[in-house]
């Protein structure tokens, strides 16, 4: 940062001023349209308004009213929902979690200061531990979207510099980076995921003691670590076609180095393709735990995500006895949440892409 | 450069081209798909391994195993004894040792081959053999020498001399293993011929058993159990060799019950010209006879197998599938015509020989085994059904909604939600299961190491909430390792109330008990914070639930904080294996009804251990059981050996399984037994009268289902009457 | 003229891909063959532990006990590794080639009665009538849905296309699946729960595999159209006064289904090696399974038989969508395909 200014300087205090004011200029137009445009989006702002509704519920669980997701109460079968209005919430609250972190811990007891013992009914029925669904499915929400997080995190960085390194660099260098992608796509990933469970779970006491790292977020991250593919694929794309641009040609003469031009130049310029992007993945790296879920390698009780919900739930489809409150509720939680997600991006898409601009 | 746009016909045509050919490829599969539903179709949740019942172990593989081939013995399918199968009859001395099966005349393969001794002789000589490469191998070991027979070096060429055998490795250099058939641990001779005493040389005071080769001398100290071999010119004299170190010479080679010496020497040629050379499968050949007690008669007629420790349960053995026959013609034939690919080729359904009920009529990998009954098959006429379909579903939920829409006629696990739904109904026949499950604890680590701390997880398990909560099918709380159901067993259980009325209050008992030892052991309010452990199990819903319930006791009970630990299967089980863990949860099936099959795992250094434990006077009572005739001395030292291991608790306990099978009411010949074994020579369908009749026959509380199937009912050619009724078995509801 | 040196150029273009599609393979192979072998228990481990020396015997049937290098010359190629040292093109001394260089994967660990050429061979059809249908109802629907909703939008029918076609990707394929057999199963008797051998036991699992390709297809095809109906040349289309479904089918559609195309290539790779998920709970007895059931099985040659498998397709198929390019859009140069 340092260099730009001191030439500033030298041109005198105008010339600064000037820039400042010309950056403002920039910098408020692109942002400020595509706020402007989102905001308009009907869709879109349903979805935002939703989302932040969620994450707020999510990080604030503790302190909710809501029965803890642990507390065994064995019973013989699932016991069905009942409805708000006819058992509201009684006093039978356990402050029973597994290890939870520090600002958890006071959530929890903020929680037990206001509330007490009182919790909110079983309104969306029990699983067959007699844990509260509802419960389940604001707990679950943590892990899955702190899962989807980190990952989609994790792709982002990754994706981005190794995309635009590839595309800025270009030719025989381009051309080798891009291979080594076909290749790693070619890897079926589940020998990829079932080796780093392995190597995870060897040292999972040295990374709790050491680092204070819980095995399932290490996990993730390295999931995200194999999702940046198409993340790098497409920031390349974008990249190449930018790199001919005359603003990164002045860069270029003005001496910026590679890694200026890069992080300063192009990457804000694909920032939105990224933006859209990242809201797919996320969608993507949940249905992924889902699966590891199904395969039985997902998150480890008593734990709870979305996908190890969905998962009991489609288990227990029979013609026998459909428990079809532990299906329906963690599936509808799960799908409205996504779908936010893919119309959150899908508005981000319209918004940003200067091609769709001023023709709606 | 543009690359000019192809012309719209090739373009629409190569899209037509590539539709057409998707839809025949689809039609053409589906084609070869379609079968005729069978008569029975039961779904067997995986793919076996193989259709060779030498290499196969498992459950659903014996399943099939059972259906194409057939042993000396069939058992009976409720009570299990053991009924004539290839062999008519048979005779045993009284020391239980020596065993003459008489073949059935005119017992033929299915490609019309007579089937006599030779036949089970080859079998089992393939059975242990090491190139077979049988997990089973072991199934034989009870007849003499067929241990060492499994473990014998085979490589190339060799040279055999009275109680030795000669290998070369090198030009010059030879490898000579002095009796591979040597004694067992306890002194007793495996080597029939060395059971006279070997002579003795009067250079060795100490009476040493000897053999000599030319020059060369191997002599054994008796009272060192060493071996060494040493030139007769200039030997060592007696006193040398009374002083030799137990281990100076030699590479000591130990199995389960024997040992064997290998060493390297450079003979003369002198030496090597008193030697017989025999080709690798000569050797084998001279071996088997000299030292392997299982011998057909010249003409086929009877087996005469020789065990080298009384084994009660020999004749059930002869039904398991490890001892089943296959055909040596069949296997030379596939030799000859496939060269590289024969191992596979003669298990193909169109080429595989057998000699069961039932063949192979067809075979898709994931999806099914179709048999059809085979007209061969010496007891053709008491066989009802012409098809059977063995599926190979393993999506527990999808295998019972197969079931209950009538395209499955018996699954053996329903899922576990279901259950309490299920078990009213007249179809689900759950009855106690030869199996326990329990947890597995490393006693190598602390706290693991003091039994009081094993002796309160122990206590403190709520068992009762587990068989009813989770498992739900009327499993019995378990405080042993051989399961109770094992008939005529008594055992040793672990230490537990029982003195008050009610399980709850005996429960209580055990937790302040459990309490009491922990604070005893150090820990608690006043003493050390127990560390947190891990609760070990692989990926399985009911052991997730159960690990969670446990976990959630002991932390509540014991104030412990336990974790639970998931690893996929072959992780889990190498876990296991290397002690890298803490807590695990196990489970062990009988293969057969004896309780050893329970308590030979636990001696110092099995394999199957896995928990670190050894205790030398258990070792001990396991072995004087395997070596007594007597029935009921064999059982107490079963039962002192069991109250050690409960005394000790390397293994907590938890429950004795029962089988879950859910299975069309109609199904007759079909009954639940303590192996959950089922024989498809028995099945048949039900006609209606029959069925009244068996109905009016169950409780009137059973919740009537609809039975699937003939109306008119299926028997076998020899009549209705020709076939063996079951009585179903049941557990308290 | 042109075609001759248009015909050059696709040479050129298939014979580099085949290149890097020789080193991509190689990389894979290895790849997967030691990460493989790094995880730890083995295909011979099982609830009763072997006694070593059976153990032992197993081992050296299969060569396990041989040094890694060792297994993986012998799983390559040719090579006859006896004590005499490498012999080239020796094979066993049974036949005169073996190992992948020659198209033979071995036998399968773990179902012993198959080499994996048969298990692929018996699979890999059911897997593709599977995945044909899945496809075949994917661009019906997901093509229809993106067009319209493209026409028409920002109308309901727009918003409602569009959350159908989300709903396809936001959901765990196992609970549409479990939806789909509570109501075509359970309350409208219609069709089998499972199970494989009329093509009525095909319609659900296509169906349920189908659905997330379908809302992507819809997605892709939405925005292409998009893009296009704002070119040129379709104003000047519409100028001219063609009528409108003429527009549409001609011009816009041909320009609007790229994006379409080059998703199809890996996304017919996946669902022609067939889903896991899919075929466990609709007992479809595909190549999917295998993918994940031989790593957990430790079934080295069928794990590595099915990812060599994927590999080609994925390569084979992402190099049709390059020349599928060529011919829908002239713009495009085989020469900047790198």
């Amino acid at each position: 940062m340092s260099g730009p200014k001191t030439r500033w300087n030298a041109g005198g205090r105008d010339l600064e001023a000037l820039f400042a004011e010309a950056a403002k200029h920039k910098g408020e137009s692109l942002w400020q349209d595509a706020w402007r445009r989102l905001k308009a989006n009907r869709a879109a702002r349903c979805a935002l308004v939703f989302l932040a509704v969620f994450g707020l519920t999510a990080l604030l669980a503790p302190a909710l009213p809501i029965p803890s997701p642990v507390t065994l109460d064995l019973q013989l079968e699932p016991q069905p929902p009942v409805a708000p209005w006819t058992s509201f919430g009684d006093h039978g609250f356990e402050p029973d979690y597994w290890d939870l972190s520090a600002p958890d811990r006071a959530l929890v007891a903020l929680r037990q200061a206001v509330f007490g013992d009182w919790q909110t009914g079983p309104w969306m029925g029990t699983d067959a531990k007699g844990r509260d669904i509802l419960a389940r499915i604001v707990w679950g929400s943590r892990t899955s979207i702190l899962v989807a997080l980190a990952a989609a995190l994790c792709s982002l960085a990754i994706g981005v510099t190794y995309g635009a390194l590839s595309g800025y660099l270009g030719g025989r260098v381009d051309n080798l980076m891009m291979r080594v992608v076909d290749i790693l796509y070619s890897i079926p990933f589940i020998f990829l995921v079932i080796f780093l469970i392995t190597i995870v779970n060897e040292y999972r006491i040295e990374l709790e003691d050491n680092f204070g790292i819980d095995r399932e977020v290490v996990f993730y991250v390295v999931i995200g670590a194999i999702y940046w593919l198409t993340m790098a694929r497409v920031v390349r794309g974008q990249v190449l076609a930018l790199r001919k641009a005359e603003f990164i040609e002045a860069a270029r003469v003005q001496g910026a180095s590679t890694r200026r031009i890069l992080f300063l130049h192009l990457v804000p310029n694909v920032l939105s393709v990224v933006i859209v992007y990242l809201t797919l993945t996320i969608p993507a790296v949940m249905l992924f735990e889902a699966f590891l879920s199904f395969l039985g390698l997902g998150i480890e009780p008593p734990k709870v995500s979305w996908g190890l919900l969905a998962v009991d739930g489609s288990e227990s489809i029979n013609p026998i006895r459909i428990y079809w409150w532990l299906i329906v509720f963690p599936a509808a939680a799960m799908g409205a949440t996504l779908l936010a997600l893919n119309v959150l991006g899908d508005g981000l898409r319209d918004a940003l892409d200067p091609k769709l601009r001023g023709k709606d | 450069m543009a690359f000019s746009p192809a012309p719209r016909w090739l373009r629409q045509g190569a899209a037509l081209a590539i539709l057409i050919g998707l839809a025949a490829a689809g039609a053409s599969v589906l084609g070869a798909a379609r079968l005729p539903r069978a008569d029975f179709v039961l779904n067997n949740a995986t793919e076996i391994q193989s259709l060779d019942p030498h290499t196969v172990t498992g459950i659903p593989e014996g399943r099939v195993m059972r259906a194409i081939y057939e042993g000396l013995t069939v058992k009976h399918p409720e009570t299990l004894a053991a009924l004539p199968g290839m062999a008519e009859s048979w005779e045993v001395s009284d020391d239980g040792l020596h065993y003459r099966f008489h073949m059935r005349a005119g017992a033929v393969w299915s490609d019309g081959e007579p089937i006599d001794a030779r036949d089970f002789a080859f079998a089992w000589c393939r059975l242990l053999s090491p190139e077979t490469a049988a997990e089973y191998a072991y199934q034989l070991w009870c007849v003499e020498g067929a241990e060492a027979w499994t473990l014998l070096p085979d490589d190339r060429m060799y040279r055999v001399a009275d109680g030795t055998w000669w290998q070369e490795i090198a030009p010059g250099r030879y490898r000579v293993g002095f009796s591979a058939f040597s004694t067992n641990r306890h002194g007793q001779p495996l080597h029939r011929e060395s059971a006279t005493p070997p002579p003795s040389d009067p250079r060795f005071p100490n009476n040493p058993s000897t053999h000599s080769v030319g020059d060369w001398m191997f002599a054994k100290w008796l009272p060192y159990g060493v071996l060494a071999p040493f030139r007769a010119e200039g030997a060592p004299g007696p006193a040398v060799a009374n002083e030799l170190p137990p281990d100076s010479r030699g590479e000591v080679r130990s199995g389960m019950y024997d040992e064997h010496w290998v060493f390297e020497v450079e003979p003369t040629a002198e030496e090597l010209a008193t030697l017989r050379l025999l080709s690798a499968a000569e050797f084998r050949d001279f071996a088997w006879r000299r030292e392997v007690g299982i011998q057909a008669s010249e003409d086929g007629t009877t087996l005469d197998v020789t065990l080298r420790q009384p084994t009660p349960y020999f004749l059930d053995l002869c039904a398991f599938y490890p001892l089943f026959p296959v055909s040596e013609k069949a296997i030379e034939r596939a030799k000859e015509r496939w060269p590289s690919s024969w191992r596979i080729e003669w298990l193909k359904p169109e080429h595989l020989v057998t000699n069961g009920p039932y063949r192979v009529a067809f075979r898709r990998v994931n999806d099914r085994i179709r048999l059809e009954k085979s007209p061969s098959y010496w007891d053709a006429d008491h066989i009802a059904f012409d098809t059977i379909d063995l599926l190979a579903v393993d999506h527990l939920g999808t295998s019972l909604n197969l079931y209950l829409t009538g395209e499955v006629d018996w699954i053996d696990r329903p899922i576990a939600g279901v259950i309490p739904r299920l078990l009213p109904r007249e179809d689900f026949n759950p009855a106690p299961y030869l199996g326990t499950y329990f947890y597995r604890v490393n006693i190598t680590q602390p706290p693991f190491d003091d039994v009081r701390v094993r002796r309160a997880l122990a206590l403190s398990i709520d068992r009762r909430a587990v068989c009813e909560k989770i498992t739900k099918s009327g499993e019995r709380p378990s405080y042993s390792i051989v399961p109770r159901s094992l008939d005529g067993y008594v055992g040793g259980e672990m230490r537990h109330s029982t003195s008050e009325a009610t399980y709850e209050a005996n429960f209580a008992k055990d937790l302040e008990e459990a309490q009491r030892l922990l604070v005893e052991a150090g820990y608690g309010p006043d003493g050390a914070e127990f560390p947190t452990f891990e609760i070990l199990y692989n990926t399985d819903q009911t052991h997730k639930d159960i690990a969670e319930v446990l976990a959630d006791g002991w932390s509540k009970q014991l104030g412990i904080d336990a974790k639970t630990l998931n690893q996929e299967w072959k992780v889990y089980l190498d876990s296991q294996r290397s002690l890298d863990y803490q807590v695990s949860r196990s489970a062990w099936i009988g293969d057969y009804l004896d309780a050893n099959s329970f308590l030979d795992m636990w001696m110092t250094g099995n394999e199957n251990n896995r928990t670190g434990w050894g205790n030398e006077r258990y070792d001990e009572l396991i072995r004087a059981a395997a070596a007594e005739p007597d029935v009921a001395a064999r059982q107490r030292l079963f039962d002192e050996a069991e109250t050690i291991l409960m005394e000790e608790l390397p293994v907590l306990p938890i429950y004795d399984y029962t089988s879950r099978n859910l299975a069309n009411p109609r199904l007759g010949g079909f009954a639940g037994n303590a192996l959950d074994e089922h024989f498809t020579k028995f099945w048949y369908w039900m006609d209606d009268a029959e069925l009244a009749e068996k109905r009016a026959q169950q409780p009137s509380d059973w919740v009537r289902v609809p039975a699937r199937g003939p109306s008119a009912g299926k028997y076998p050619p020899a009549g209705r009457d020709a076939v063996i009724r079951c009585t179903l078995p049941g557990v308290d509801r | 003229m042109v075609v001759e040196r248009s015909a050059i150029l696709m040479l050129r273009f298939l014979a580099r891909r085949l290149l890097w599609f020789a080193i991509t393979l190689f990389v894979v192979v290895t790849v997967s063959f030691f990460l493989m072998r790094a995880v730890r228990g083995g295909p011979f481990d099982g609830e009763r532990a072997l006694n070593p020396a059976i153990e032992a015997n197993l081992q050296a049937r299969y060569h396990l006990d041989w040094p890694q290098w060792k297994q993986y010359l012998a799983y390559i190629g040719p090579f006859n590794l006896d004590d005499e040292g490498p012999r080239f093109l020796g094979g066993d001394g049974t036949r005169p080639w073996s190992g992948v260089l020659a198209g033979d994967f071995g036998p399968s660990f773990k179902y012993r009665d198959f080499t994996v050429n048969d298990i692929i061979g018996q699979s890999l059809p059911i897997s593709a009538a599977l995945g044909a249908i899945a496809l075949a109802w994917a661009l019906l629907l997901g093509l229809g849905a993106g067009v319209a909703s493209a026409l028409w939008r920002g109308t309901r029918t727009d918003v409602a296309l569009r959350l159908a076609a989300t709903t396809g990707i936001a959901l765990p394929n196992f609970v549409i699946a479990g939806f789909l057999v509570i109501l075509f199963v359970f309350l409208l008797p219609w069709l089998p729960v499972a199970g494989y051998g009329t093509p009525a036991h095909l319609i659900l699992p296509g169906f349920a595999l189908g659905a997330p390709f379908a809302a992507y297809i819809a997605r892709l095809s939405r925005t292409g159209m998009l893009e296009v109906l704002h070119q040129d040349y379709i104003r000047t289309a519409r100028a001219k006064g063609l009528p409108e479904r003429l527009v549409i089918l001609r011009h816009a559609l041909k320009g609007g289904i790229l994006p379409v195309i080059s998703y199809l290539g890996p996304a017919t790779a996946g669902i022609l090696t067939g889903s896991l998920v899919i075929e466990r709970i609709f007992a479809i007895p595909g190549t999917g399974s295998h993918f994940v059931n031989s790593a957990l099985n430790r079934d080295y040659t069928l794990a590595m038989g099915v990812t060599i498998l994927y590999t080609v397709l994925v390569y084979a198929l992402n190099t049709l969508v390059d020349l599928a390019y060529t011919l829908l859009d002239p713009r495009i140069d085989l020469e900047d395909e790198s």
